[in-house]
C-alpha cells in the first residue's frame, strides 16, 4: 500500500514496546486531568474570592501558563524541579508534575465559567440556609458548577490526552515513543507513526463521540 | 544560583551570538507561524462554511457530499496530535508520495499546523455562521440571492465578526504551537532553547528569554486581533460582552 509494509505488527510487537507506552499515556491523561480539576478548581475559587491577595497570585499563574507553549512548559519543569529538590527526577515523572500543573491553569479557567453560570440565587439561597462558604461550595454550587461543564472538562481531557504525545521533547515513554521505537527496531519508522495515528485517532474520536452523546443527554435533562 | 545573562553574547560557534541565533529563531517561529495561519484561516473558512450548506431536497446535489467531505476534514485533522501529525508530514509522505520529497522541510511542517489547526478554525466558523438568526438566510432566499451569494454578502460578513474572538485564541494556540516544529530540526524558538541550553548549560536565562518572547508575541496577536475587533464592528450589531444585538 503506498509504499508502506504493514505486516511486520503483529501481537507481540505492540505487547512489548506499545502496550506500556499507551500505559502510561492514559495514566498521564488521567492524573492530569484529576489533578488539574482539584488544582483548577482551587484555582478558580481564589480568583473569584474577591480578596486581592487570592486574586492576584491565581490570575498570574493561570495567565502565565496559558501564555506559554506546553513543549517549553515541559522543558522548564524538567529543567528546574531537579534544580529545586536537588537530585534528577526521571522524565515520566517530571511529565506527571508538568502535566498537572499546567492543566490546572486550563481547567481553571473552565471552573471559573462554571462556578460564574450558577444564577446568584443559588448562593444566596445557601447563605439563607446558614451555610459556610465551604458549605454552600461543596454543596451548592461546586455539583451544579461540574455538571455544566462536564462536557467542556471532557473535551478538555481528549486535548490532554493529545498532548501527552509532546513529552517527547524530554524522551518520556508513552504511546508515541512506543510506537518510534518499535518503528526504529524493525527498520518500519515511516509505518509506525502512521499506526500511532491511527490509535490516537480512534482513541480520540471516540471519546469527541462520547462526548457528544453525553452533551445531547445533559441538554435534555436540562 | 546566579544571573548570567552575558552568556547570550557569547559566540555559539559559527560567528554569531546567542542572541543572534535566538533572534533568527524568533523569526522562524513567527514565519512558521505566520505561513501557517494563512493556510489555516482559508481552507478552516472554506471547510467551516461547507459544512454548513443546506442540504434540502431543492438545494445542489452536491451539497450532502460537501458536507461529509468538510465533516471527515474536521474529524481527521482534531482526532490526531499535532507532533504525530508534524511526523506524518515530515517523514510519511515523502515516503508514500515521492513529489513530496522535493518540498522543504518547513513547507511540510506549515501544512501540519496550518491542516491541524483549519480543522479547529471550521469547527468555530460553523458555530459562528449557525449562530446567525434563520431569517439572515432566508432574507437572501427571499432576495433571490444564491447560495454563493447568501453567504458572500449576508452570512460570512457577519459570521467573521462573531468568530473574532475564538479567532484571536485560535490565533494565539497555533503560535504557540509551532513550537512542535522542533522535533523535525525546525530552526525556532523551542530548537533553539533546548540546544542553547546544552550547549551552555545556562538554561534558566535561556529558557526566560524564549518563554517572553513567546509571551511577547502571544501578546502582539492579542493586540493585532483587538484592533481588528474594533474595526469590523458593525454600530447596533454583536456588541462584545455586551447584552444588546440582534
Amino acid at each position: 500500500m503506498l509504499g508502506l509494509d504493514l505486516t511486520f505488527l503483529d501481537a507481540e510487537l505492540l505487547r512489548k514496546f506499545v502496550l506500556g507506552g499507551l500505559w502510561f499515556s492514559l495514566q498521564l491523561t488521567l492524573v492530569a486531568t484529576l489533578g488539574g480539576i482539584v488544582l483548577g478548581t482551587l484555582l478558580a475559587l481564589m480568583r473569584l474570592s474577591g480578596k486581592s491577595a487570592l486574586v492576584w497570585p491565581a490570575t498570574v499563574y493561570v495567565n502565565t501558563m496559558r501564555s506559554v507553549p506546553l513543549v517549553m512548559v515541559i522543558l522548564w519543569f524538567f529543567l528546574l524541579v531537579p534544580l529545586l529538590i536537588g537530585k534528577p527526577i526521571g522524565a515520566e515523572l517530571s511529565a506527571v508534575i508538568t502535566f498537572v500543573a499546567f492543566e490546572a491553569a486550563y481547567f481553571s479557567e473552565i471552573m471559573r465559567a462554571g462556578i460564574q453560570s450558577i444564577p446568584h440565587g443559588q448562593v444566596f439561597a445557601g447563605q439563607a440556609l446558614g451555610m459556610s462558604y465551604g458549605q454552600n461550595m461543596r454543596l451548592v454550587v461546586l455539583p451544579q458548577a461540574l455538571r455544566n461543564m462536564l462536557p467542556v472538562l471532557l473535551t478538555q481531557t481528549i486535548i490532554l490526552f493529545q498532548d501527552t504525545s509532546l513529552v517527547y521533547a524530554i524522551g518520556a515513554y508513552d504511546l508515541l515513543k512506543g510506537f518510534t521505537t518499535a518503528g526504529k527496531i524493525y527498520g518500519r519508522p515511516e509505518e509506525a507513526y502512521v499506526m500511532a495515528a491511527l490509535v490516537y485517532f480512534v482513541i480520540c474520536f471516540a471519546l469527541s463521540w462520547l462526548v457528544k452523546r453525553l452533551q445531547s443527554r445533559i441538554a435534555i435533562i436540562r | 544560583m546566579s544571573w548570567d545573562w552575558q552568556v547570550f553574547l557569547n559566540d555559539d560557534g559559527s560567528g554569531r551570538t546567542y542572541l543572534q541565533w535566538m533572534l533568527e529563531a524568533w523569526r522562524w517561529t513567527l514565519a512558521v507561524a505566520g505561513c501557517s495561519w494563512v493556510v489555516a484561516v482559508l481552507l478552516g473558512a472554506v471547510m467551516g462554511t461547507l459544512r454548513t450548506l443546506p442540504t434540502l431536497p431543492s438545494s445542489n446535489r452536491w451539497n450532502p457530499w460537501l458536507v461529509r467531505l468538510a465533516t471527515v476534514w474536521v474529524e481527521l485533522f482534531r482526532n490526531i496530535p499535532l507532533l504525530v501529525q508534524v511526523f506524518l508530514w515530515y517523514f510519511v509522505a515523502p515516503k508514500m508520495f515521492p513529489a513530496f520529497q522535493a518540498v522543504p522541510g518547513f513547507v511540510l511542517v506549515v501544512f501540519a499546523l496550518g491542516f491541524f489547526t483549519s480543522a479547529r478554525l471550521a469547527e468555530q466558523v460553523r458555530a459562528g455562521i449557525q449562530a446567525l438568526p434563520k431569517g439572515q438566510r432566508y432574507a437572501g432566499m427571499a432576495l433571490g440571492l444564491s447560495t454563493a451569494q447568501t453567504y458572500r454578502y449576508v452570512l460570512l460578513p457577519m459570521a467573521f465578526r462573531i468568530i473574532l474572538p475564538p479567532l484571536t485564541s485560535e490565533s494565539m494556540n497555533l503560535l504557540k504551537n509551532s513550537s512542535v516544529a522542533f522535533a523535525v530540526s525546525i530552526a525556532e524558538l523551542t530548537m533553539f532553547a533546548m540546544q542553547a541550553q546544552e550547549e551552555t548549560s545556562r538554561g534558566v536565562e535561556v529558557y526566560l528569554a524564549v518563554t517572553a518572547l513567546y509571551a511577547l508575541s502571544a501578546f502582539a496577536v492579542n493586540r493585532v486581533f483587538a484592533f481588528i475587533e474594533k474595526k469590523a464592528h458593525v454600530p447596533g450589531f454583536i456588541v462584545a460582552g455586551g447584552t444588546g444585538g440582534h
